[in-house]
């Protein structure tokens, strides 16, 4: 198939950036959206440009490196897919596909596509834990756990980190992403000692890293390559209000 | 080049016991003075920084992702096995042990399998205690399947998604000690030389994949959890940035390589389906547990799979191999699956396929429960070719998937070169000749959990704490070695790219390299690797300068060494004239087609000495001993 493609160029922090325009033709419908973008790259450089910088690794739907905004989506048109595991078959002969990186003040630009997702890194490390050393475990099934509550628990712990929550959200929020972790280990008796702490910091390190406040949108669900639910949110807000009415501070 | 294995005295269920007891411990105020580097945030990387710095020691972490918890461990579907026991079929140390040796081809070092197996339980227990949402029963229990080549269910899951999982634990106990301040994460920073000075690991030399910026950094010892290289295939079921950059500057640096012909190739990939191919996606082996894997018994049959009647299709896992049947070894049913396609009975884009069908378990239990087991595999499958395995049998074909080979370590996993330890897949590991399905998230966990942060120790308590740093003229030396390669690499200006190299040495180790190999075509990969290098030294073109974000940079550095690295895998598999696990020779099989060994001339790993970049490189061997499990030729019969 013949393409149309508007992608976002910047060359690093600094650079205000653009939108340029490139053709493609003879795209396979069988191919991934990145290995299109990689015959897009390979002709690019036979014509002595500059490639676009996108960000990936696993191809697999499963580490979150992947990013992109297409046409206005996070991750694209197919539901619960990432960039990577979306295929040319979405798409249709002669397309204009726009191509952005995942935009919030929280995640600058560092090149064409790729974002500086660091902060995401840094809410998980005020709490996002069990606070567990090596060693000196109990044997695992003496502590039985419902298949139910596992499960739900692992719902939330599918998080993969991506960020399309944020990118998706009017107000770049990234509730989403905080209560997948709250939720899950506030379902498992593991995370029961630290869970009052555990929402107060992790809440406070998000909103010091600049991520806008939650408005009941719901994108963040609709783009969540992992369909994990707002439900999370709301058990996030109550359990926070719960800790912060005992006294409990970050 | 010395080869001592270090492997403690007595007998095999107490050495690792005594050794824990005879090895030298630092004084806990002292351990704040040594400064350990990790290169990798993967299962064993993130499970040693972690661990480490738990115990008072002070860490930096490095990975090329940017964060932590997209190492490539997070892919890894399937499961991880521990002795437990817990569904009461037979398990034991013993039985783990015993496995790994025979699923290993008996090319694995014995002390260290019996030391994995032994704290394979304990792996399973810190993973519960950090919350990883393993699989559970109704009772509470965790759940366990049985997992290819092994007749005991000692496999703990999370759905389809256990790498994932485990490394969140990892990523977990890793971010605890980075709030902490006790670990520096370096992301988007990439090792590019280890510093050898005195003769001892004292550091490595990065750079900053956004800057560019070139950076030592000086520590007590270093660690390489650099994950393996089946990327020199091009097409693999890895990530793309998987590499063998680290392993091999340091090898370049003096670490022995051992048994880099050892690859694994999986039975159960998504076959290639276009020249735009990026990557191969694996299907988790979990899906022979109900799938049954079949061609049509006729060469050339155009009908549809739901028009071949049983009667003209052919189960032949479950024909060659009655006892294992759809479960036989990795190895095994990829070899089985490329003799069906090379007689002409491979089905879908170039005959390179075979059909993994659940027509049956989808009669037996319903497709509820089929969905329950690995829905996100089936859509994954349907996601990627349109097809629904529902209704229509998945085709798979083999791809590569994991390396035994890699650094040669001790008993303690230290290298040949004195602080520089090598842990998880970049080791040359447990797995001898070919590794069982879900030991390699096993053993990366069991190297960063619970060995090395003992015998790290051990080479600390001969070491002076205190003051190391970068002023040291080797830094200097590696510093303008880096500079100076980069600088030759961005001014070729040649006319093709990075990848058109890659692509080209993919096809030629795939060819001669891959699943079947003979002395007559590793001896044309030995010509044509040399040409296809100097073809890239010469002809290839990097857009952009080193100083900033160059995305083909990163690329061409890491296609620069699997070009040389790719010779010396050659040179191994030439070598070892031998059949053994992954490694087929054509030329040693039986009559029905199945691997010959040969012990009395290769029962040993091979280790590679690095003698310049002009020389052939030198091969010494450490001699393997079977004092627990006897010698036998493998039969999954
Ligand atoms: C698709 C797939 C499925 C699998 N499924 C299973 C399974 O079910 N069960 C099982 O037991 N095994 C499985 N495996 C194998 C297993 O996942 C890997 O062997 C294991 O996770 C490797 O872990 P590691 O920590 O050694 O390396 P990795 O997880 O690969 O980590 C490597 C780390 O090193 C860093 N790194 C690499 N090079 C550099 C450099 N030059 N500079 C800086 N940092 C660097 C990376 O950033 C990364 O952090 C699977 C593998 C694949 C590909
Ligand atoms: S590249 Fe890993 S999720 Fe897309």
């Amino acid at each position: 198939m013949k393409l149309n493609l508007r992608i976002w160029r910047q060359k690093n922090a600094e650079d205000g950036g653009r939108m340029d325009n490139y053709e493609l033709e003879d795209i396979s419908a069988d191919a991934s959206f990145l290995e299109m973008l990689d015959v897009l790259n390979e002709s690019l450089i036979e014509r002595s440009e500059e490639p676009v910088a996108f960000d990936h690794d696993c191809r697999e739907g499963i580490c979150g490196t992947c990013s992109l905004v297409i046409n206005g989506v996070p991750h694209g048109p197919r539901r619960a897919t990432t960039t990577c595991q979306l295929h040319m078959r979405e798409f249709k002969d002669g397309d204009t596909i726009t191509i952005e990186p995942f935009r919030a003040a929280a995640f600058p630009v560092l090149r064409d596509l790729c974002v500086d997702r660091g902060a995401f890194d840094r809410i998980l490390q005020q709490g996002g834990f069990v606070s567990v050393n090596t060693g000196g475990a109990q044997d695992a099934n003496a502590l039985p756990i419902a298949k139910v509550e596992a499960d739900t628990a692992f719902d939330a712990a599918a998080c993969i980190g991506c960020g399309a929550c944020v990118a998706a959200c009017p107000n770049a929020a990234a509730m989403l992403f905080v209560a997948a972790k709250v939720g899950h280990l506030a379902h498992l008796p593991q995370g029961e000692p630290e869970r009052e702490q555990r929402v107060v910091s992790m809440v406070h390190a998000m909103d010091e890293e600049g991520f806008g406040s939650c408005r009941n949108y719901y994108e963040c669900e609709a783009a969540c390559p992992k369909e994990i639910s707002v439900d999370f949110i709301a058990e996030m807000n109550r359990g926070y209000r719960q800790s912060v009415s005992k006294g409990v501070s970050a | 080049m010395n080869l001592d294995p270090n492997i403690p005295d007595g007998p095999i269920q107490d050495k690792w016991d005594l050794h824990r007891f005879q090895m030298k411990l630092v004084n806990p105020a002292n351990k704040r003075k040594f400064r350990v580097i990790i290169v990798g945030s993967g299962l064993a990387g993130g499970s040693a920084a972690a661990t480490l710095a738990e115990l008072g020691y002070d860490v930096d972490c490095f990975c090329y992702q940017d964060s932590a918890r997209r190492a490539h461990s997070i892919a890894a579907q399937g499961g991880i096995n521990a002795a437990k026991n817990y569904q009461n079929d037979g398990d034991s140390v013993w039985r783990l042990f015993y496995d790994t040796v025979k699923g290993g081809d008996f090319r694995s070092r014995e002390a260290n399998v019996y030391r994995l197996s032994q704290v394979s339980a304990n792996i399973i227990d810190q993973c519960v205690a950090q919350g990883v949402p393993f699989a559970r029963e109704y009772g509470g229990q965790l759940a366990n399947r049985s997992f290819g080549g092994a007749q005991v269910s000692r496999t703990f899951y999370a759905r389809g998604q256990t790498g994932q999982q485990l490394l969140l634990g990892c990523y977990a106990a890793l971010n605890r000690q980075i709030g902490l301040g006790k670990v520096r994460m370096h992301t988007r920073k990439e090792m590019l030389d280890v510093v050898v000075a005195d003769g001892n690991a004292r550091g490595i030399v990065t750079r900053d994949l956004v800057t560019g910026k070139i950076e030592s950094h000086a520590a007590h010892a270093v660690v390489l959890a650099t994950g393996g290289y089946a990327n020199v295939f091009f097409l693999s079921t890895n990530a793309m940035g998987c590499n063998v950059t680290a392993t091999w500057r340091a090898h370049k640096r003096g670490a022995g390589f051992a048994n880099p012909c050892y690859t694994q190739i999986h039975p159960t990939c998504i076959p290639v389906h276009g020249d735009f191919q990026s990557k191969l996606t694996l299907m988790s082996e979990s899906l022979r547990n109900d799938g049954r894997v079949w061609v049509p018994s006729k060469p050339g049959e155009t009908r549809g799979p739901a028009e071949i009647p049983d009667a003209e299709r052919d189960y032949y896992l479950e024909r060659k191999y009655p006892s294992f049947g759809n479960l036989a070894p990795r190895d095994i049913a990829s070899r089985s699956a490329k003799e069906a396609c090379d007689d002409g009975k491979g089905v879908g884009h170039g005959g390179r396929g075979v059909y993994l069908d659940f027509r049956d378990a989808i009669a037996r239990v319903g497709e509820d429960a089929v969905r329950e087991r690995y829905g996100n595999l089936f859509d994954m499958y349907e996601r990627i070719t349109d097809e629904n395995p529902y209704k229509v049998p998945m085709r798979i074909y083999p791809a590569p998937h994991y390396t035994m080979g890699g650094l040669w370590v001790d008993y303690n996993l230290q290298s040949t070169v004195p602080g520089l330890h090598v842990i998880g897949e970049a080791n040359f590991s447990d797995h001898g000749a070919n590794r069982l399905g879900a030991s390699a998230l096993m053993q990366g966990l069991a190297d960063g959990y619970f060995v090395l942060p003992y015998t790290i120790g051990h080479y600390f308590a001969t070491q002076k704490p205190g003051d190391i740093d970068t002023d040291h003229p080797d830094f200097k030396r590696v510093e303008a070695d880096v500079h100076a390669r980069l600088n030759k690499l961005i001014s070729i200006g040649g006319a093709r790219t990075v990848d058109h190299f890659h692509r080209e040495l993919g096809r030629l180790m795939w060819d001669k390299c891959g699943m079947a190999r003979n002395a007559a075509g590793l001896e044309e990969a030995l010509v044509r690797i040399p040409e296809l290098r100097e073809e890239f030294w010469s002809d290839v073109r990097i857009p952009g300068g080193d100083t900033e974000f160059n995305m083909e940079l990163e690329k061409a550095g890491r296609v620069a060494d699997f070009l040389e690295f790719g010779e010396t895998m050659c040179r191994d598999a030439l070598t070892r004239d031998e059949s053994c696990g992954g490694h087929f020779r054509e030329e040693h099989q039986t009559p029905d087609g199945e691997a010959v060994r040969d012990d009395a001339n290769f029962a040993h790993a091979a280790v590679w000495e690095h003698n310049g970049p002009d020389a052939e490189p030198t091969r010494h061997v450490e001699p393997l001993s079977y004092e627990n499990v006897e010698l036998a030729i493998r039969s999954y019969k």
